[in-house]
């Protein structure tokens, strides 16, 4: 039908200007970026110690974030998707705060039940003389706090997309309730799980307000990207863009990843 | 119903679920396999969900082969012990796994090694006739070959009891001849009790030794092919097998029908009280002119509807007595028939069916 493409090819002035104007907004300071970058010197400031510690710590921290919320986020899912239980939505919406919150607010809240003097800290110091606050433990906490919701959000959607008569199925071939969740469900809400634990490690790599609150910033230690980001900033504008450049690196690899994985998806 | 030591199935499903209420008797015996037919939303899934566990009974008991599965407030043996196969309608074939782990599966839950297994699940897709589709996963399957893979995954479990729910409706007409003959193979071939839960009389007809017909939670009629066939008991039995059923009080040779004004069918036989009288399309006749000397059961209609009926034409009656009448083309042109049209309608006496209600 020629006349109905001719009109949805114009788009409306009021709605074309302020469009192509948002798009500069979020286009062009990327593009800074990109030009400000000092490619000659790439590879060396690459190789530098400090930024070399920074970018380890934060992929095994993001990392063993992930695990952890994989570990504990999975369970959760499965709970709020499949559980009956009085007081459900109340528990959903308790698990998304962190989603919302400001995570300077996180960090405060995991100082107060982590620290020496906290609920948790407290007993952990006196008994086992363990002292989390200001360790990399700490930076791991602090980003499954904020990155887990991301993986429990995603796989409870897929919990509830996936087919359950499956599962059904599934009993009536023998399988038990553990076996159907490991051989069946899991499984078909593995493209749900991937793309959750995606978001969730892109979210932990970013973290920075809870981070800083919660383990401060010793090189090494706790000194994650964001962190030497804002660091560096103050002392080496270039290894600022340097960093920047690896973290948008990688936020552009887990948006193309995420394209392929839910496209793919059933 | 309590006699539950004996072979085979003994159950009185009763199901109660919000205004709708599923209260059936069943016995099965060893290699017998039954049909449940009935129209949709009579409740034959749920009698299958049920029997496989995956919906517990209101009231009632099942028991196979002498165990009792689910005996409100006594027992409830959940599905994964208790051994009975199940096709489902869409197949549910596990899509992550291949043709061939899609049948091992069930053989591994119950024990089995993996190597064993796969060997069982091949000898099941050789028996199937898919043994090259192995790998294949579901959806590289055709819905034939799926429906074969689903047969193959219930019956590698040497399933007690084989439940198939409307094992033939997704499939085109073509595919649905060739599996149907194979399925009516494999149930031969099982030794245990076997229900083919379907809406469609030739699935039923042709897979099962015996008929129970459901509508609205309830048996409304059992018995073999024939017997169902012949001496429908429900509207919708005489639809799916192409009869004209009234129902009315015999007296004599007379019936007089129950909702067809003061209308009386004269029949061959003679019967007395409460009775079904039915005969088929083809043996009405239809005229422009009441004819001299016609046969007893003359009435006059309205023709409502005409459509193609294989090399005829069905008629569908309107007037004292609905029916549906066959003509051929030729007598259809020469008496005009078309909606509004009204003519007068004979069936001898002799191709009136009458039994007892």
């Amino acid at each position: 039908m020629p006349a109905k493409r001719a009109r949805r090819r114009r788009v409306p002035a009021a709605l074309l200007a302020p469009a192509v104007v948002g798009l500069a907004f979020l286009i062009l300071p990327l593009l800074g970026l990109l030009a400000r970058a000092p490619w000659a010197e790439l590879p060396a400031r690459l190789a530098e110690p400090e930024m070399l510690a920074a970018l380890q710590l934060s992929l095994f921290t993001a990392t063993a974030a992930t695990v952890l919320s994989l570990l504990f986020g999975i369970p959760i899912a499965w709970l709020l998707a499949r559980g009956e239980f009085p007081g459900r939505s109340i528990l959903r919406a308790l698990v998304t705060v962190p989603l919302v919150l400001p995570p300077v607010v996180g960090g405060v809240a995991l100082l107060l039940v982590f620290g020496r003097n906290g609920i948790i800290g407290s007993w952990l110091y006196e008994r086992f003389d363990i002292t989390i606050p200001f360790t990399t433990t700490a930076v791991v906490l602090a980003m499954t706090f904020v990155s887990m919701p991301f993986l429990i959000v995603s796989v409870e959607g897929a919990l509830r997309g996936a087919d359950i008569r499956f599962e059904e199925a599934a009993a009536t071939l023998g399988a038990g309730r553990w076996t159907v969740f490991t051989h069946v469900t899991l499984p078909m809400v593995a493209p749900g799980v991937l793309a959750g634990a995606v978001l969730c490690w892109a979210r932990a790599l970013g973290e920075f307000g809870a981070t800083i609150t919660f383990a401060g910033n010793f090189s090494g230690r706790t000194q994650t990207m964001p962190l030497a980001v804002y660091l560096a900033l103050q002392t080496d504008l270039e290894a600022a863009i340097v960093l920047s450049l690896i973290l948008l690196a990688v936020s552009v690899i887990v948006l193309a990843s995420l394209r392929d994985r839910w496209t793919a998806a059933p | 119903m309590s006699g539950v030591k004996a072979e085979g199935l003994s159950a009185h499903l009763v199901v109660d679920r919000g205004g709708f209420r599923l209260d059936l008797q069943l016995r099965v015996a060893p290699g017998e396999t039954v049909a449940l037919l009935g129209p949709n939303g009579a409740g034959k899934t749920t009698a299958l969900r049920a029997l496989a566990g995956l919906e517990q009974l209101t009231d009632g008991h099942i028991a196979l082969n002498g165990e009792v599965l689910d005996r409100r407030g006594q027992r409830w043996v959940p599905p994964e012990e208790r051994r009975i196969g199940v096709v489902f309608q869409d197949y549910l074939l596990f899509p992550h796994l291949t043709a061939i782990d899609n049948i091992a599966f069930g053989p591994r839950r119950r024990g089995l090694g993996r190597a064993e297994s796969r060997a069982l699940a091949a000898g099941w897709l050789d028996r199937v006739g898919l043994q090259e589709f192995g790998k294949r996963r579901p959806k590289q399957l055709s819905g034939g070959q799926a429906q074969r893979v689903a047969l193959a995954r219930a019956l590698a479990t040497e399933p007690a009891l084989l439940l198939l729910d409307e094992p033939l409706a997704a499939l085109d007409a073509r595919t649905r001849l060739d599996t149907r003959a194979e399925l009516h193979r494999h149930l031969t071939g099982h030794t245990g009790p076997a229900i083919v839960v379907t809406h469609d009389p030739v699935d039923a007809l042709m897979l099962a030794d015996r008929l129970v017909v459901v509508e609205d939670g309830r048996a409304v009629q059992e018995g073999d092919a024939e017997s169902v066939t012949a001496r429908p008991r429900t509207d919708y039995i005489a639809r799916l097998v192409g009869l004209n059923l009234y129902r009315g009080v015999a007296e004599g040779n007379q019936v007089v029908l129950d909702d067809a004004g003061p209308m009386i069918l004269v029949a061959a036989d003679p019967l007395n009280g409460p009775a079904f009288a039915a005969f088929a399309p083809s043996a009405v006749a239809l005229y422009p002119e009441r004819s001299e000397g016609s046969p007893r059961n003359t009435w006059r209609a309205i023709v409502s509807g005409v459509h193609r009926h294989g090399d005829n034409l069905r008629v569908q009656l309107d007037g004292p007595l609905k029916a549906a009448a066959d003509v051929t083309p030729a007598a259809a042109a020469q008496l005009r028939l078309e909606p509004g049209r009204r003519v007068w309608a004979t069936v001898k006496a002799s191709e009136i069916r009458t039994y007892p209600a």
